[in-house]
């Protein structure tokens, strides 16, 4: 009885390790496999030159790059401030429960909502009703949404992790509500935040099923002039090369603009946890 | 003077964000009815032909789409939560603290490749492979796209299982082992089932996940509009519809509406499931 | 009563929701006297503090009503300036807050936010400035920071440090910053709430000398569950008890013969 007790444990607890074990090893597949297609593909040439239409051996994914950064600071501009001035809203002025539990109760379900879902809804609004056509802007807006829900929850997170007592400190000093905010409890707040919502931008960059409805082009003459200009962009470059382009090379071109795009979000998301760690560091409260 | 108007800016803005979320489900909800008024419902979820473009007699049946959805859920669910549980154990309660601060993220990292990663390694690796040791003529089916799918949503269900297992307080575990209980014995009759409604919940959001999962299943799951009628057969889940079809419509067509209404259906159903998983989360623990 | 008392409360009283914590106080404070407010847990002591600098504004289920009169003034009444007040009345709280900010920064927080600026550096220099530097310069923010670090018997221990952040000091060291910060608005009450409870005997001893030197041109008002600190600096003494004053006057008088027999059972730590 014992031994085969015994037995039924080691079982169980290999078990589990195994899982991690496979786990682990099917993060570091995909690595080695993205690695091993696309780096005959990777140079400087591929990274900086434009894209070749008839032949794609020629051209490089300039383009997609750009139009993926463009998109990444778009996205930075417009949900950081809105999320933040929500986050600030919910937290520092203490309106009706009402608005927090709304904006709460919101923003956990819609995290869970597909792509896209999102991509649909930027087509309605941006695309057809507010008439911005397939271009920057669209996209930039529709991302936006995306990424909203994740900025404002680390910046309420951050917001609340700020001592009550630093608030009460300031206001006996003479300071007013808008000043204490401002001056103390929004400096403090600030790297949870911005850790936070990088996470959510790298996420938003990934995504390629809104960029198909709110549309990414796969040709362009030249890059975006203005925001309601078409644009290209790496994961949906990725995508066409993947499944509708005919040349023998596509799928290395593929692997290539995929890496790219790994690179970019694994670039974003350990820079995000480096600051998080040199902030938790430097922080002694 | 600022002082006041600072405030009404900042409520402005929020109100911008809940409209912006809630206008999501506005919109679908008013395309679809316009969809609803050409449609017959009984024919929309029970029919099975889907064929918005014929000329003569479109059909609106979305079973082939529901059915691909849940074959290919079915799959990544069977293949993540078995997996995901026991990697979340592994963390929690058998590996070592510094092996386990290198382990989430590491898992976590898993969250943040683009699912058309995924989907591109999938078209050059695993359908051949799956297209091999099957003998059919390509991989682009099913059981791929369930794969492939489940490792999507694999870091949600382990990082979600082991947040519950972690919450099971020290003192259950204490008492299991001071009456002379094996690891494995605690873990399976004491924290498992104290853990129970978080991993539920991970399974949930887990499933939340696959059932949005568009890119994946739009490269691999082989695009087919018959009725499945096995793990190998092409399926077209509901996501992948949306996206392929988009750019054929007329804005403004029923055909246009139609596709809004699946997404009202997408986004109901993970709604649905993200809140009973929210639910269970947040509801007082042991 | 005094003749002419800087701070007068009448027939102050506080409930919390449903539950009346201050009951019918009456106390005047006489200019540059140190009054110590003495009582167990729950008396009231706190409460009575905060509604002297309006900071009960900041519970949302606080009420008040009577009246605290302080330069010919009723401050609890609606137009009453409390931006202003609070700067008149400062206050010191039981556990040392700094700001995560440096040394000088944080005594200067109370004058930048009245508009006085840094002094300008270009932004190449070092922060750090030698103490010397710091003692020749003209500029009003420099001045103030140093006149208040040595007011709290700081500046020696910090005059070469100002850069650090104020978290690497000890704890009796940033308790007598935030003293410094509250003097450096140069407020004519300071209110001091259990300030020396967290800290060593020695880091109290310096406090209770600053707190005495202060009192030449500040009215100090301090809670205090230490007997023996009330004893050594406090000119006047007030027992609280269940949210009203039993009893108050003299220090020597009320520990020496106290009117009332809780008084007596209170200083003689029969409860409490």
């Amino acid at each position: 009885m014992r031994l085969a007790q015994r037995f039924h444990e080691r079982l169980a607890i290999g078990c589990c390790r195994m899982s991690a074990l496979l786990t682990v090893s099917m993060l570091a597949a995909v690595l080695l496999l993205l690695i091993f297609s696309g780096f005959r593909v990777m140079n400087l040439h591929f990274l900086t030159a434009n894209w070749q239409h008839m032949d794609i051996a020629q051209g490089g994914i300039f383009p997609a790059l750009f139009g993926s950064i463009a998109l990444g600071i778009g996205v930075i501009t417009v949900s950081f401030p809105l999320g933040l001035a929500t986050a600030v809203f919910l937290t520092e002025y203490r309106p009706h429960a009402l608005w927090k539990r709304t904006v709460q109760l919101a923003i956990r379900n819609l995290a869970g909502v597909p792509s896209v879902v999102y991509g649909l809804f930027g087509l309605a609004v941006f695309v057809q009703t507010l008439a911005f056509g397939m271009s920057l802007l669209a996209a930039i807006l529709t991302l936006s949404i995306m990424t909203l829900p994740w900025v404002i929850t680390a910046a309420i997170e951050a917001l609340e992790a700020v001592p009550l007592h630093f608030r009460e400190s300031s206001l006996v000093l003479g300071s007013t509500h808008l000043q204490t905010t401002w001056h103390i409890v929004l400096p403090a707040a600030l790297p949870g935040s911005i850790t936070g919502g990088i996470i959510g931008v790298a996420r938003a960059l990934g995504e390629t099923a809104p960029l198909i409805l709110v549309g990414a082009t796969f040709y362009l003459s030249h890059l975006p002039r203005s925001l309601l200009d078409p644009f290209m962009a790496l994961p949906y470059h990725t995508f066409i090369l993947a499944t509708q382009h005919s040349s023998p090379v596509a799928a290395a071109y593929a692997a290539g603009t995929a890496l790219v795009l790994f690179g970019l979000t694994v670039l974003l998301c350990s820079g995000a946890i480096l600051a998080r760690f040199w902030f938790r560091k430097k922080k002694d409260w | 003077m600022s002082e006041h108007i600072v405030p009404w800016c900042l409520m402005c803005a929020t109100f911008l964000t809940v409209l912006l979320l809630i206008g999501i489900f506005l919109f679908l909800f008013l395309s679809s009815l316009r969809a609803f008024r050409e449609i017959a419902l009984s024919e929309f979820f029970f029919g099975n032909n889907w064929n918005p473009i014929s000329y003569h007699t479109p059909s609106w049946g979305i079973v082939a789409l529901l059915q691909g959805t849940l074959l290919v859920s079915t799959v990544a669910l069977l293949f993540a939560s078995p997996l995901g549980l026991f990697t979340a154990i592994y963390l929690s309660e058998i590996a070592s603290p510094p092996l386990r601060e290198i382990l989430k993220p590491t898992i976590e990292m898993i969250a943040g490749i683009p699912s058309v990663v995924l989907g591109l390694l999938g078209l050059l690796f695993l359908a051949p492979l799956i297209a091999k040791t099957f003998h059919l003529s390509n991989g682009l089916n099913a059981l791929t796209a369930g794969i492939l799918v489940g490792i999507a949503a694999l870091p949600t269900i382990a990082s979600v299982c082991e947040d519950a297992l972690s919450g099971v307080t020290l003192r259950y575990r204490e008492a299991s082992l001071a009456l002379g209980a094996t690891r494995w014995t605690t873990i399976r009759w004491v924290v498992l089932p104290a853990a129970l409604p978080g991993i539920t919940a991970a399974i949930m959001l887990g499933f939340g996940r696959i059932i949005g999962e568009t890119m994946i299943v739009l490269m691999v799951a082989g695009n087919s509009l018959a009725l499945p009628r096995s793990l190998f057969s092409p399926v077209r889940p509901m996501t992948a519809t949306i996206a392929i079809e988009i750019k054929e419509t007329v804005i403004g067509s029923t055909h246009w509406h139609s596709l809004f209404a699946l997404g009202l259906i997408l986004f109901l159903l993970t709604f649905l499931v993200n809140f009973v998983a929210d639910f269970l989360i947040h509801r007082r623990t042991l | 009563m005094f003749a002419s008392p800087i701070l007068a409360v009448r027939h102050l009283n506080v409930w919390y929701g449903n539950r009346q914590v201050l009951g019918d106080v009456t106390l005047d404070f006489a200019p540059h006297h140190i009054t110590a407010l003495i009582g167990a847990s729950g008396s009231g002591k706190s409460t009575f503090l905060r509604s002297v600098n309006r900071m009960l504004d900041t519970i949302p289920i606080a009420r008040v009503e009577g009246e605290i009169f302080f330069q010919q003034h009723n401050i609890l009444q609606e137009d009453t300036d409390v931006i202003a007040l609070r700067r008149s009345i400062g206050m010191v709280f039981q556990n040392p807050t700094p700001f995560p900010k440096s040394i000088f920064d944080n005594v200067a927080y109370g004058l930048e936010i009245q508009g006085i600026g840094h002094p300008r550096r270009p932004w190449w220099t070092s922060r750090h400035r030698s103490s010397t530097k710091f003692e020749h310069s003209h500029h009003p923010l420099d001045i103030a920071v140093m006149r208040s670090l040595k007011e709290a018997a700081l500046w020696d221990e910090v005059k070469d440090r100002l850069h650090h952040s104020a978290f690497r000091l000890s704890g009796g060291q940033q308790q007598r910053l935030c003293i410094a910060r509250a003097l450096a608005v140069q407020p004519s009450v300071l209110l001091l709430d259990e300030p020396c409870s967290e800290l060593d005997p020695i880091s109290t001893r310096h406090i209770e000398q600053t707190l005495l030197r202060l009192r030449e041109h500040l009215t100090i008002v301090i809670v205090t569950h230490n007997l023996h600190q009330a004893r050594r600096i406090a000119d006047t003494t007030c027992f609280f008890h269940a949210g009203s004053i039993l009893e108050h006057g003299p220090t020597q008088t009320l520990f020496t013969t106290p009117r009332e027999s809780l008084t007596h059972d209170y200083v003689h730590g029969h409860f409490g």
